[in-house]
């Protein structure tokens, strides 16, 4: 690699035989003064980085050896799963899985901003009802508790709500789906909870002072001030949630909720295609979070409005790659 | 706009001996924790005056400033803005702390500016203007946005209206502050050591507009340490020391002549 660098002709003679004494005469630097070069016939070259090169093709031949493996090893199927990928009933398994994903979310969002409200509240009862609530839905495996709302028949066979006249048997009334939605939407405010309340204390304490000071209620504060800045920190792990959202509903295959998973379950529990239909699956599952982490992207990307910088979208961010001449060999470069 | 066309006296003399005074402190005590912060603190501003609160930092002047429009509770003693109690309503030998709605109320007469300005960055400069005049006056929008750019206009921000508060220097952002408190038509305007966090060259933008703003009569209790601005501005001035109004005078006398030892001594430190 330094063979393209260019080296000036006529070095400096000190630098080329010992010179001792003068060596000890002064500072580095006061010596750079005497070589007699000009700066213009100096030419400036980066640092190389050998390792980098080392470390790319290491990284590249064990793709290539990954990806040999992948379509020449017969046992993945690609036919079976090209054959499935559009399935009619791996399609009806996604949108359950699409549903069952939105719902959770909405549910973890709407009661995780009331549970985060409520551990700022000035009241002491309400403060440590939001805090149970989050240690309990924290503290349990999700998987035990789409278990115990599925099982709910077995604690309370009918359900009154406590309103005379009302009695449901909840063994008809928790369907698969409900007990899904109920277990993995109140598990979910727990954590949005957490996320929410981060994003309310993020906001500095001058903004509700100015809101209040220009006579907008707490609630018009809240709605129209601090809210609208928690986003900022709220959206990026919100997305997260929602990705992780998308692969935890596949935990609903336990209670037989026709899920992508399960779909894919009950097609290979027929045919025996285990692997091909795995990953049918999988491809599904890899898409849409693709298309929700894209998704994240814009949603931050306009909730960080009023900022000095916006992130580039991917765009822009090629073309900053394009304008920065040799990255192997450069540091980033800033535009 | 009326109260803006009426001529205000500008001295205590000129004043109708009938009217109230515009703000009126009785004894207010305020303690955070085991530290007392105002130890009754007594004072009244009449209308279209200008009254500057000097002292050293931790002597109490912001906190009887947000006092005033009940950012902060008083532990005891009274304060009026305009004849009402603020935050409060007596029952007998009680004072009740007013609801949200109505403590509201009261502030959306009160206008007040931040030492850090605190605009909100999510919102362009109009919105910043036009928020609460729309959501706590419930005006219509395209009356609160001439005003807003008549606001503009006048501290000097008019091609400014469509900018983020982060793209503006602290200068600009101040004068937004004050026009966004000016956008709800106070009687009262209270300043928090408004030039306090801005660079040395952007001061002067700033007390510029606060100058203009005093001679076109508003009420202003201002808690600044520019004592250039006290002295050419301020009606009378208030000395803080430790929690008390320790020196009440004309400006020019007690800046020039003070005659409180606690005020000779700090005036001669912050000169």
């Amino acid at each position: 690699m330094t063979g393209s660098t260019t080296r000036p002709e006529g070095r400096p003679a000190h630098d080329a035989g010992p010179s001792g004494p003068r060596r000890e005469a002064g500072p580095a630097g006061e010596r750079e003064h005497t070589d007699g070069m000009a700066a213009d016939d100096l030419t400036v070259v980066s640092k190389r980085h050998p390792g980098r090169w080392v470390t790319a093709i290491a990284l590249l031949l064990v793709a290539a050896a990954t990806l040999r493996s992948v379509f020449t090893n017969p046992r993945f199927g690609w036919d079976v799963v090209n054959t499935y990928l559009r399935d009619v009933s791996i399609g009806r398994g996604l949108l359950v899985t699409l549903e069952l994903t939105a719902i959770c979310m909405a549910i973890g969002i709407i009661l995780g901003v009331v549970l985060a409200v409520m551990r700022l509240s000035a009241n002491p009862v309400v403060r440590s009802a939001a805090f149970l609530y989050v240690s309990f839905f924290r503290g349990t495996p999700v998987l035990v508790q789409l278990l115990f709302w599925y099982n709910l028949a077995a604690l309370y066979p009918q359900l009154t709500f406590g309103i005379p006249g009302v009695s449901l048997d909840a063994n008809q009334l928790i369907t698969p789906i409900l007990a899904a939605l109920l277990g993995l939407g109140l598990n979910e405010a727990a954590y949005m909870s957490e996320i929410v309340r981060a994003g309310i204390q993020s906001v500095d304490h001058g903004q509700g002072e100015a809101a209040g000071a220009l006579g907008l209620t707490k609630m018009q504060t809240m709605r129209r001030v601090i809210l609208p800045q928690a986003m900022r920190v709220i959206i990026p792990p919100t997305g997260n949630e929602t990705i992780g959202m998308l692969k935890t509903t596949a935990l609903v295959s336990v209670l037989a909720v026709p899920d992508l998973l399960y779909s894919a379950q009950i097609l290979y529990a027929r045919n025996f295609q285990t692997i091909p239909l795995l990953i049918v699956a999988s491809i599904w599952y890899l898409a849409v979070t693709t298309v929700l982490t894209i998704g994240q992207f814009y949603v931050e990307r306009r909730f960080s409005r009023g900022n000095r910088t916006l992130p580039p979208t991917p765009v822009q961010q090629f073309r900053q790659l394009l304008r920065t001449h040799t990255p192997m060999a450069t540091g980033r470069s800033t535009p | 706009m009326t109260r803006r066309e009426t001529a205000h006296p500008r001295t205590v003399a000129d004043l109708d001996s009938g009217q109230l005074p515009m703000v009126r402190a009785e004894k207010v005590r305020k303690h955070f924790g085991p530290l007392e912060v105002l130890k009754g603190v007594d004072l009244e501003v009449e209308r279209g005056e200008v009254v500057c609160l000097i002292g050293p930092s931790g002597s109490g002047k912001s906190t009887f400033l947000r006092c005033i429009n009940h950012l902060e509770t008083v532990d005891g003693g009274r304060i009026w803005v305009d004849g009402q109690v603020v935050g409060y309503q007596r029952r007998g030998r009680k004072l009740l702390e007013l609801g949200d709605r109505e403590i509201c109320r009261q502030r959306t007469e009160i206008g007040m500016v931040f030492q850090h300005f605190n605009l909100f960055p999510h919102m362009t400069v109009l919105q910043n203007l036009i928020e609460a005049p729309l959501r706590a006056l419930r005006e219509p929008r395209d009356e609160a946005t001439a005003r807003a750019l008549a606001l503009l206009e006048q501290v000097g921000l008019a091609d400014k209206a469509g900018a983020y508060p982060r793209h503006l220097s602290g200068g600009q952002q101040q004068r937004v502050a004050i026009a966004r408190a000016l956008c709800m038509r106070p009687k009262l305007m209270l300043f928090d050591e408004p030039t306090s966090a801005l660079d040395p060259e952007l001061v002067g933008d700033v007390l510029t507009v606060m100058r203009e703003l005093a001679e076109s009569g508003m009420t202003m209790i201002v808690v600044t340490h520019e004592m250039g601005f006290a002295r050419e501005v301020a009606d009378r001035v208030v000395f803080f020391d430790a929690g008390q109004a320790v020196e009440v005078g004309p400006a020019q006398q007690v800046i020039t002549d003070p005659r409180h030892a606690r005020t000779k001594a700090f005036l001669a430190a912050v000169r």
